[in-house]
């Protein structure tokens, strides 16, 4: 993009700057629309399950419902209670939004099509999803009441641990595709399975870390069953409890971007992101960002899937399965993958 | 922990199971009323809005025995009654307080001339209080408009009673 804005007789350092401008905006506004309908899929999904219809009032099928429900949160009245620590009552959800957004900035949407192609993509993505925490407990710090107080506990504890586990996974992945770019990864998986199947699942070691990847970024996002940090019966609404306005749809938006998120790196890292799911030369007619879009997609009707399905686990259950199933798994996985590597000389010769 | 239930937990058996049923439920037909355009059926002896009925000649049934005031058991009605100029026995005053009546029915039991009853109509909300305040003219008004449905549902329960 910065060529072409070259070519309108800028110098390099101004088109770079309106380039990197416009891509953001590109990104970041059908992001926000994309959330805008996939709070109603994931409504729809739900009650469907429920034998229910779900949204169907406002607009055609509903579709407009998102955005009459962002009208009515715009228009309340922003309530920040008296004893509350104003600065990071208000600069919490702020946080969580940003570092949602910002994770996008390296995610691949078809060939070349990423907003910056670092090399360490893969380690940023972990880093800013490490961040998103500090929005929720900030959240229950500064609401100075106890129930999303003991939201933001339960939250950095359990995103710490889930944390882990998806670290040794990305491990693994990394391994077998030797590098931490995203778009690299992505090529990795060109042709992986018999060389036909596109994607890191079609192997019997990465198919069992896709499924512990799948589960911790369920819990990771805190969506059912891992939603203890906004466990209605006992917390209220957890850390959002005391927000209203624009402060708690700035949260709903940066909960559901990172969902996406998390759907995208399923797709990224397992799924073959925007290659075909099979490597035949028809399928590449369709272009590669709408192969993403709809692995994204899949993955977030498994999601709606799982949350109309499961109740929610108690904490201690939480923590059993992050530190002594999913911990334990990855770790011997990851010893396992680049032993088995090793062996086959996936890493050429030892210097 | 058996090595089945080990097996049955590593590879997500139960999850996959109840996945599988809600699955099915996704595609199964719902079970939704489009409430405003679709309503589900009531039942002749549903209990909806109060009406005070006539008789067909246009003379009010309802001859003010008060035995709905004494048998209503939130005191929601009010009657006060003078003999008229032909020298029968008319309330007044008929009012109906609709913010605390309980819907129990008792004053449709009492009535001896079936005067006032509970018609099918349940979509009266307003927005005053004051509106939920009934007199004697808009149940009578309530008679007239929903005499029909009253009639066929009283007709349609009697066998029962």
């Amino acid at each position: 993009m910065t060529e072409f804005f070259q070519s309108l007789g800028m110098n390099y350092e101004w088109a770079w700057f309106v380039a990197t401008i416009a891509g953001i905006l590109l990104i970041a506004f059908p992001l926000m629309l994309a959330v805008a309908y996939v709070i109603l899929i994931d409504r729809k999904v739900w009650a469907a399950i429920n034998l229910r219809k779900g949204p169907n009032v406002v607009g055609p099928f509903g579709l407009l419902q998102s955005f009459a429900d962002g009208l009515k949160v715009f228009l309340q009245e922003t309530i920040i209670p008296s004893a509350a620590n104003k600065g990071i009552f208000i600069i919490a959800p702020i946080i969580t939004f940003t570092v949602a957004l910002a994770a996008w900035a390296v995610v691949p949407f078809a060939d070349g099509v990423v907003l910056a192609d670092i090399n360490v993509g893969l380690l940023y993505i972990l880093a800013i999803s490490s961040l998103s925490v500090y929005g929720v407990v900030m959240a229950g710090w500064a609401s100075n009441s106890k129930y999303p107080f003991f939201s933001a506990m339960r939250a950095a504890a359990q995103m710490i641990s889930y944390e882990v586990s998806i670290g040794f996974i990305l491990v693994c992945v990394v391994l077998w595709a030797g590098s931490w770019n995203l778009t690299e990864i992505v090529e990795a998986q060109r042709g992986h399975g018999f060389g036909i199947v596109n994607g890191f699942y079609f192997n019997l070691l990465l198919f069992p870390m896709w499924v512990v990847f799948f589960i911790s970024s369920l819990a990771e996002t805190q969506r059912v069953p891992f939603d203890l940090t906004e466990a209605e019966s006992e917390l209220v609404a957890g850390y959002q409890t005391e927000y209203s306005s624009m402060a708690f749809a700035l949260y709903w938006l940066g909960e559901y971007a990172n969902i996406l998120l998390m759907c995208a790196l399923n797709t990224l890292l397992f799924f073959g992101g925007w290659l075909p799911p099979v490597d035949w030369a028809p399928l590449y007619w369709v272009p590669g960002i709408i192969w993403f879009l709809l692995k994204t997609l899949f993955f977030f009707f498994m999601f709606s899937w799982v949350m109309a399905t499961v109740p929610r686990y108690r904490y201690d259950q939480l923590m059993r399965l992050g530190w002594k199933i999913f911990l334990p798994m990855s770790l011997i996985f990851v010893f396992v993958i680049s032993g088995y590597l090793m062996a086959t000389g996936h890493f050429g010769n030892p210097a | 922990m058996s090595i089945a239930q080990t097996i049955k937990a590593f590879t997500l058996y139960e999850f996959v199971k109840a996945h599988a049923l809600t699955l099915k439920y996704l595609f199964k037909p719902k079970v939704t009323i489009n409430y405003p355009y679709e309503k589900n059926p009531i039942s002749p002896r549903f209990r909806g809005e109060h009406a005070l009925r006539r008789y067909p000649n246009g003379e009010e049934r309802c001859i003010a025995c008060k035995l709905c005031e004494a048998v209503c058991p939130a005191q929601a009605i009010t009657i006060e009654s003078e003999p008229r100029a032909d020298g029968s026995r008319r309330t007044t005053r008929y009012d109906i307080d609709m913010t605390k009546c309980i819907y129990c029915g008792f004053c449709q039991e009492a009535c001896p001339v079936d005067a006032i009853v509970e018609g099918p109509n349940f979509e009266y909300s307003t927005e005053t209080r004051e509106e939920l305040l009934y007199d004697k003219a808009k149940l009578l008004a309530n008679g007239d408009k929903w005499e029909r449905a009253i009639a066929a549902n009283l007709e349609a329960d009697a066998p029962y009673r």
